[in-house]
């Protein structure tokens, strides 16, 4: 029987609203016990002292992109969990766009099968919520949903159909299925790599105006509305989309949705001169937006924070702006951009932290994200002040795009456990 | 003729970057050029022992002929590299085909890109000077100083003076790097045209916005017509050619809203028309057209002189 007690720890369980001092007992990959009466004592194998440092259950990340199956040069599962365990995930709920797409059983098996054999970290498969991502016909949702997935997406696409959009949404309510959106209408940001606005005048780049979100971020809560069904936007990034949903869920509508952490952290102005590792879609937006989501997150409105990671190789990105890929690395950023919104005193450790573990693991219906006894012993030690400066080079991704090089942050995870097993030590 | 420094940097990008000693700097070295390019003998050796690379990918013929005669005039060696004759199209990446033209060891690569930033891009990956003919919708410089000469030989002083931008604005990097330029030497620029063909946040460069050709050109010094692309013309972004025609294309009837004696320019190549009506572009009491053109070759020159001067002397830039 292996076992391992955690001393002299903070302890924050946001799922029960501890945040007390104390220890953690683990016995054969779950939680035994955890609270105050446990600071300094607990027999087990393996002592850990935390050292007054925060123990907190282990992160979920909630929109990951990797290449596998199909471009594996940009990241594997098992390079992209090697990144997670760095950054204190512990689960990344994984997009169905690669190639093939990830829409029909047997490749939400091979998800599983291939993330068991090499990720240090859970990963849970979204499934494709049209065929081939081509927002036409509908997938198997409940043959795949059976197979394992958690929620049904097209990943950074926008279904244009709204009838086909209305069934899926239907079909799936009849599962008690959960839809990921993703809100940009396609045809007003058709070509766009911008926001459209002052900045992007200047650089002369094609833009988009931010309302092509809020417009489908509106059209989708009417569907919502129609069908019942579970739907969350996997991330929103204007003040107008915030206005929306928060005015959605004061009705009573199953609405979730969540930010990146480049859009709590970073403006369009970020893009500089043509810096392509700023270019993700939706673009970055105006600081009046920014300062919405960072409202959104504090007012509880933005439920949860994800890293949207999304590798990408050198050669798509040293090219002129419009014609670079999209995305930026994010899994090893997550944890340092959410705890900026606790040094700037805009929210508490354990409401930051519930938005990055209980709240995906309540909206995702995944197993951990709390110390609740008999959970899986997902954990992260996090030092919430350690000071460090962003070094791609120095990143476990395959890829090293980062949008946040050379900058400086407050605050990482120092070890990462996986069902007991330490996956990640600094 | 001196030979000190004009430019602070070794790259000549955009107008939005450059101080107006940098601008009247290079229009005062023009007009000497412009001087040179009317005598018998318009050869100098300025550029002696230079290489010049014009890297087009974006088919051009007065711009590109424009930078090919000044550098001749100037000494160079000068080389043309048009994109239907490059590997780009075989899927080499941009920046691997300026390395390749880089490892010949050019002194200045001209580059014109249909994407905004290209020329930074390549600015920042190369050991050599580069210039932008012109980058998606974002900067055309030396068509900006040019424009600024052809003003400035007019007797036109820039305080003051009431410029009035007429058509695609929203795609035009020609009107970017004039407005920055008009705005930095002192004048007032208006931009007219329909919303569809602004864009957004306009008025936030320091622009009055006119929706029609009679407020727009009322009082104006200087007209300056915009090229608008034929695929844009269908209802894309105007209905039709003619609608546009009547109410945005430059006539006499139109010209008569603005100040007496007031001068047309366009950067061509024109459509008659479409933005401009024949009788004004012919007009040689109110067309500066012709004399754009000329002025191109003896900016360009200015130019590249310019950039030559920051060259390590006998070699290029430090790596």
């Amino acid at each position: 029987m292996s076992s391992i007690a955690f001393r002299n720890a903070r302890l924050i369980d946001p799922a029960s609203g501890l945040d007390a001092k104390g220890g953690l007992l683990v016995e054969d990959g779950t939680i035994k016990d955890a609270g105050p009466h446990l600071a300094g004592s607990g027999e087990a194998a393996e002592i850990v002292d935390c050292k007054g440092l925060v123990l907190a259950p282990g992160l979920i990340d909630a929109r990951v992109f990797t290449g596998e199956p199909g471009t594996e040069y940009r990241e594997t599962l098992a390079s992209a969990s090697q990144a997670a365990a760095a950054g204190g995930v512990t689960t990344m709920v994984v997009m169905p766009n690669t190639d093939p797409v990830i829409d029909e059983p047997s490749l939400v098996d091979f998800i599983k099968r291939r993330a068991g054999a090499t990720a240090v970290v859970n990963v849970a498969p979204m499934a494709a919520l049209t065929k081939g991502l081509r927002g036409e016909t509908m997938t198997e949702i409940g043959l795949l949903q059976e197979a394992g997935a958690v929620a049904f997406t097209d990943g950074d696409r926008t279904i244009a159909n709204a009838r086909v959009l209305r069934r899926a949404l239907a079909y799936a309510n009849s599962f008690s299925a959960l839809i990921v959106g993703h809100a940009e209408d396609p045809d007003l940001s058709d070509g766009a790599s911008a926001t459209e606005g002052e900045f992007a005048m200047r650089l002369g780049l094609p833009a988009a105006p931010s309302a092509a979100e809020a417009i489908i971020v509106e059209r989708d809560i009417r569907l919502v509305e129609m069908t019942g069904a579970r739907y969350h936007f996997g991330q929103i990034s204007t003040r107008a989309s915030l206005d929306i949903i928060a005015d959605a869920k004061q009705r009573g509508l199953p609405v979730t949705c969540g930010v990146s952490a480049h859009h709590l952290a970073l403006n369009e102005l970020d893009v500089g001169s043509y810096y392509t590792f700023r270019k993700v879609k939706p673009p970055l937006r105006s600081e009046a937006d920014r300062a919405a989501m960072v409202e959104g997150v504090a007012s509880g409105i933005i439920d949860i924070i994800v890293s949207s990671h999304d590798p990408q190789g050198a050669d798509t990105k040293r090219q002129p702006y419009a014609a670079a890929a999209f995305g930026a690395v994010g899994l090893e950023t997550l944890l340092p951009v959410a705890l900026g919104l606790v040094h700037d005193g805009r929210a508490t450790l354990s409401h930051v932290l519930a938005t990055l573990t209980t709240m995906p693991a309540k909206i995702f219906g995944l197993a951990g994200g709390t110390l609740a006894k008999g959970t899986p012993a997902d954990l992260v030690l996090i030092d919430p002040d350690a000071p460090f400066t962003v070094n791609a080079d120095a990143l476990s991704s395959l890829a090293r795009n980062t949008p946040f090089e050379g900058r400086n942050f407050h605050g990482r995870a120092v070890a990462t456990y996986v069902g007991g097993v330490r996956v990640f030590e600094r | 003729m001196t030979s000190a420094p004009i430019l602070s940097t070794s790259h000549l990008l955009g107008i939005e970057h450059l101080s107006v000693a940098e601008i009247t700097g290079l229009l005062d070295l023009a007009e000497t050029y412009a001087v040179l390019n009317r005598a018998q003998n318009k050869k100098t050796d300025v550029l002696k022992g230079r290489t010049l690379i014009n890297m087009f990918f974006e088919s051009s013929t007065r711009t590109q002929s424009s930078f090919e005669l000044a550098g001749k005039r100037l000494g160079a060696d000068v080389m043309n590299m048009s994109v239907k004759t490059s590997s780009v199209s075989k899927g080499e990446t941009l920046i691997d085909t300026a390395t390749t033209l880089n490892a010949m060891r050019p002194d200045i690569l001209v580059v014109r890109h249909q994407d905004s930033g290209a020329a930074e891009l390549l600015a920042r990956k190369l050991d050599c000077c580069v210039v932008n003919a012109g980058d998606g919708s974002h900067e055309h410089p030396t068509q900006a100083l040019l424009d600024a000469l052809t003003i400035r030989r007019r007797g036109r002083a820039f305080e003051g003076l009431i410029v009035a931008i007429c058509g695609d604005v929203a795609h035009s990097r020609v009107a970017r790097s004039n407005i920055h330029l008009l705005l930095k030497m002192g004048a007032r620029v208006r931009l007219v045209a329909p919303r569809t063909l602004l864009p957004a946040d306009a008025d936030r460069f320091g622009c009055e916005i006119h929706h029609d050709m009679k407020s727009g050109l009322a009082g104006a010094d200087i007209v300056m017509m915009l090229r608008l692309q034929l695929e844009r013309m269908s209802g894309a972004f105007v209905p039709s050619t003619r609608e546009y025609f009547h109410f945005y294309g430059l006539d006499h009837k139109k010209l008569a809203y603005a100040k007496p004696g007031a001068l047309v320019m366009h950067p061509g190549p024109m459509n008659r028309g479409v933005e401009i009506d024949s009788a004004v572009a012919d007009d040689i009491e109110v067309s500066l057209i012709q004399e754009q053109v000329e002025m191109g070759v003896a900016i360009r020159m200015a130019v590249l002189d310019a950039l030559a001067r920051g060259l390590a002397s006998g070699g290029r830039n430090a790596p």
